[in-house]
């Protein structure tokens, strides 16, 4: 059932995928993000995460602290550990700082991020995420790979680090005159889930996977009812593949007897 | 049209299971749309229990709490008004509140869990006004034998200081008294709308 | 029993000599009668009306909670309708199955309206005796395009609030009075919060009011005239002498209700697959964007229309301005809508289905349906230079394909029409289903070079 679900998804993607491409026009390749929307305990951290990091500036204002026993969590667990700017379980994830604070702040009202997952897609979110930068050019010193000149700051710096960005020289045929590239990213500094392995080299395991559980939350968050949706959606099916076709079929066939 | 015979225990049996078929799938499409009229989580959300600090509540003072979008009265009462309510008594509709709205433990002559503190819902089982708070002995307005209570300036009901409604006024039982429990320090905390 | 139905015979024949029910449902159900020949083809205007009662109950159960309010939620960057929308999506109970089925429904719409054109197409259902069942089909087609435009603005997301605006200042340009007329249409001299409440008071009553009576029109004219078949054989010509019933046709009921029924049975998985597991197909039925609240201060980067206007907005895109105004486009947008409503006037050939037609109007077909689809993909795709040459290639032979209609139609041979209607053979349907696979490949093939 599920197999032949995505057989037919992986043929109709192909016919599309060249219009589903432009969505990621612009250039930078995107990560895949991990799907780990059937995982609560990785949805909890990332809930944690998300309620310790994000929702100091951003709200989520369709969102209800209660909704997260979806993700397992029981009430007295919610309120001890996530709900940090509002007394009540029932109440929407509102931001802890005052609007005018974030508008002066960042230039900007901080979107609201209920449904950003939605509008960005995940491997987006996790891509931003993970490729902030130290820009001394920016006002808040920091830049982004696939978001330039963000206004936000790599909030989950203490986490990263620093990574700065590495240059290549290349000549611009047209004009003949040297131009510097930005090639990737190096970190710099390591974080609290970042260290420079032996090799030289930097791993961010651990901090990825981090990242990963964040945005399967925002994906969560987004559209909360989504597990559920396909639940019913496989009942739905079998019923109308197995009962409902099948007597509408043979009920045809009965009466069309006459005609034939 | 074919000669064949028509095999009509056949096309009953595939009707009823169609038709069948059908009421299920009606049943299950309506589903939703008649979940939809339930209240929403917003709503339950505002209907949760409400929790009042009554630590600083003086004697003789009354305080205003919304529980689902209604006022619901939280009343210290001195010994003074608990000892008064029993003299109400001859003049009141219900005055051991049999037949009125409250949960068991408060059917009694204070209507409370405790003697002093007296959690109600202000709004008048005539009409829906919400009757003032008249704790004053013997006003003007309201004659010597007044010992306290409550008055709906809608229609002239009088309620005695644990809800109780007076004969010969148009409101028909005593005053609604909500789910509640006490706790905290000292029982300093009150939670409305759950007695669990 | 016996006593029960006598009963029910008693109250039916009390209604009878009062308002004419047996007689209705005899003229339009059980002693309507349809060519026995119908194909698959014949499903979709069934299927139609099932998708427009879908439309209107979700729709009256989502006013109950949407608010068509622009003003942003204090201290975020949400509106009170897109809040509402989410609402609705969340805290409503089964109110996320009702938005999927209203957006799903939407698009579905246009899926099952452009088949049942394209199958009046194929089979010349349009020529004589039935133009007004056409023409009031193809006022139904631009109505429901403007029902569609205007409840997409309603979510009031990024893409809402942009392609009101790109659609609305279309009216600007209208020479003299363009410029006051968009003012008009919006109540203000941008998108905003008065545009949402009249669009949302023409979405949810005035439009659909027009729309169900042109339906009932359309289906009156239908029933007046019999339906067509792809035979393109009147069945009406040859009756049985004593009973005076048509010697191709059958009763609608039962032989078509319950063909209809599995109909519904089969679309219904096709719906509910979409409902339940790919209600955004891709982007298609519900934009990325959208899910980004209106800010009346940053455009998005691409803005394109919904899937099943892009054919018409590339038409739109195609034509340049001249003269110093970009009327133009709008007005061969306009055209290429109501020019449909024009062929069973610009049709000259002596038959009706394309079973009989030459090979002229096949080629024609095959290359209107070309130019359809490839216009519907560029209409998607951001403007380049080639993608604007090939749009206007395109749409010249869109409108070239009903301009031309006059001649070849006349000049090409046809074979000849038999006198009863024919069942449809297994190498007919193999031909078709290659046709069609092949039209998807290169379609598929042409998106990916453009």
């Amino acid at each position: 059932m599920k197999s032949n679900i995505k057989k037919w998804l992986a043929a109709a993607s192909l016919a599309l995928a060249p219009l589903a491409a432009l969505a990621s026009e612009g250039g930078v390749h995107l990560d895949r993000a991990p799907n780990l929307l059937r995982d609560p305990v990785s949805l909890q951290r990332g809930a944690q995460t998300f309620a310790n990091y994000c929702l100091s500036c951003h709200g989520a204002l369709s969102m209800r602290y209660n909704r997260l026993q979806d993700l397992g969590l029981s009430e007295a667990q919610i309120k001890a550990n996530l709900m940090f700017a509002a007394d009540k379980i029932g109440e929407p994830m509102r931001v802890s700082m005052a609007a005018a604070d974030g508008k002066a702040w960042f230039g900007a009202t901080p979107p609201d991020l209920s449904v950003i997952a939605r509008a960005r897609g995940a491997d987006w979110l996790y891509t931003y995420l993970r490729t902030f930068y130290r820009d001394d050019s920016r006002p808040t010193g920091w830049n982004n790979l696939v978001f330039d000149k963000v206004g936000m700051p790599h909030v989950l710096w203490e986490l990263q680090g620093q990574q700065v960005p590495v240059y290549e020289t290349v000549k611009n045929h047209e004009t003949g005159k040297e131009e510097q590239h930005l090639t990737s990213l190096k970190l710099e500094k390591p974080g609290l889930l970042t260290r420079v392995a032996d090799d030289g080299g930097f791993d961010q395991t651990e901090y990825n996977t981090r990242v990963a559980e964040l945005v399967n939350y925002l994906v969560y968050m987004g559209e909360p009812a989504k597990v559920k949706r396909e639940q019913i959606g496989y009942a739905v099916l079998l019923f109308l593949l197995f009962i409902l076709v099948p007597i509408s079929y043979f009920l045809k066939k009965e009466y069309w007897r006459d005609v034939h | 049209m074919s000669d064949q015979q028509v095999d009509n225990s056949k096309r009953r049996f595939l009707l009823v299971a169609a038709s069948g078929a059908g009421a299920v799938a009606v049943a299950g499409v309506a589903t939703p749309f008649i979940a939809s009229f339930f209240p929403s989580e917003r709503a339950k959300a505002a209907g949760a229990p409400a929790e009042v600090n009554i630590s600083k509540l003086e004697p003789g003072q009354k305080i205003d709490v919304e529980w689902r979008g209604k006022p619901v009265w939280v009343v210290k009462r001195t010994p003074e008004m608990v000892a008064n309510l029993p003299k109400n008594d001859p003049k009141l509709v219900d005055p051991q509140s049999k037949s009125s709205d409250q949960p068991a433990y408060c059917q009694n002559e204070g209507r409370s869990r405790k003697p002093d503190i007296w959690v109600a819902v202000g709004v008048c089982t005539h009409l829906g006004c919400s009757p003032t708070f008249r704790p004053e002995l013997a006003p003007a307005d309201l004659g010597p034998e007044w010992l306290g209570g409550f008055y709906c300036p809608c229609h002239g009901s009088k309620f005695d200081l644990a809800g109780r409604v007076f004969s010969g006024v148009p409101a028909p039982t005593n005053l609604v008294i909500p789910p509640h429990k006490f706790f905290g320090d000292g029982d300093s905390m009150l939670l409305i709308g759950e007695d669990q | 029993m016996s006593k029960l139905q006598n009963v029910g015979q008693q109250v039916l024949d009390w209604v009878d000599d009062r308002f004419p029910l047996t007689a209705t449902w005899k003229a339009h159900v059980s002693e309507y009668y349809a060519p026995k020949n119908f194909n698959f083809w014949y499903f979709f205007g069934s299927l139609a009306l099932l998708v427009l009662v879908i439309q209107i109950v979700t729709g009256i159960f989502l006013t109950m909670n949407y608010k068509p309010d622009g003003s942003l939620i204090p201290g975020t960057n949400v509106s009170v309708a897109f809040a509402s929308v989410e609402y609705i999506m969340r805290d409503v109970a089964g109110g996320w199955i009702i938005r999927y089925m209203h957006s799903t429904g939407a698009s579905m719409f246009f899926v099952v309206v452009y088949l049942h054109m394209f199958r009046g197409l194929i089979y010349g259902s349009y020529q004589k005796p039935r133009e007004l069942v056409w023409v009031f089909g193809t006022l139904v087609f631009l109505i429901l395009m403007a029902e569609a435009f205007l409840g997409y603005l309603l979510p009031w997301g990024q893409m809402s609030f942009w392609g009101a605006q790109v659609i609305v200042n279309l009216f600007a340009s209208i020479p003299v009075i363009g410029p006051d007329l968009s003012v008009f249409i919006r109540g203000d001299f941008v998108v905003s919060d008065a545009t949402l409440n009249r669009f949302f008071a023409l979405h949810v009553i005035a439009v659909p009011l027009v729309l169900l009576a042109l339906v009932v029109a359309h289906l009156v004219a239908l029933h007046e005239v019999g339906s067509n078949n792809p035979d393109g054989v009147e069945i009406k010509k040859l009756k049985d002498p004593k009973t005076g019933i048509p010697l191709d046709g059958i009763p609608f009921h039962p032989y078509y209700t319950v063909k209809d029924i599995l109909g519904v049975a089969v679309f219904l998985v096709v719906f509910s697959l979409v409902v339940f597991f790919f209600p955004n197909v891709f982007g298609y039925f519900l934009e990325d964007n959208n899910f980004i609240p209106a800010d009346p201060l940053k455009t998005p980067p691409h803005i394109a229309p919904v899937w099943y206007f892009t054919p018409f907005y590339a038409i739109l895109r195609a034509v340049p301005s001249f003269l110093g105004t970009q009327v133009w486009g709008v007005l061969a947008m306009g055209a290429a809508v109501v020019v449909i409503a024009f062929l069973p006037w610009l049709d000259r050939s002596p038959v009706k289905s394309i079973r009989y037609r030459g090979p002229i109007y096949k080629t024609a077909l095959v290359l209107f349906i070309i130019a359809f689809i490839g216009l519907g993909i560029l209409g998607a795709l951001p403007p380049t230079n080639l993608r604007t040459i090939v749009s206007q290639i395109l749409s010249v032979v869109y409108f070239a394909f009903f301009f031309g209609m006059p001649w070849y139609s006349k000049m090409d041979k046809t074979l000849p029409v038999p006198e009863r209607v024919t069942d449809s053979t297994l190498g007919r349907q193999m031909r078709f289903l290659a046709l069609f696979a092949l039209t998807l490949v290169l379609s598929a093939v042409f998106a990916w070079v453009i």
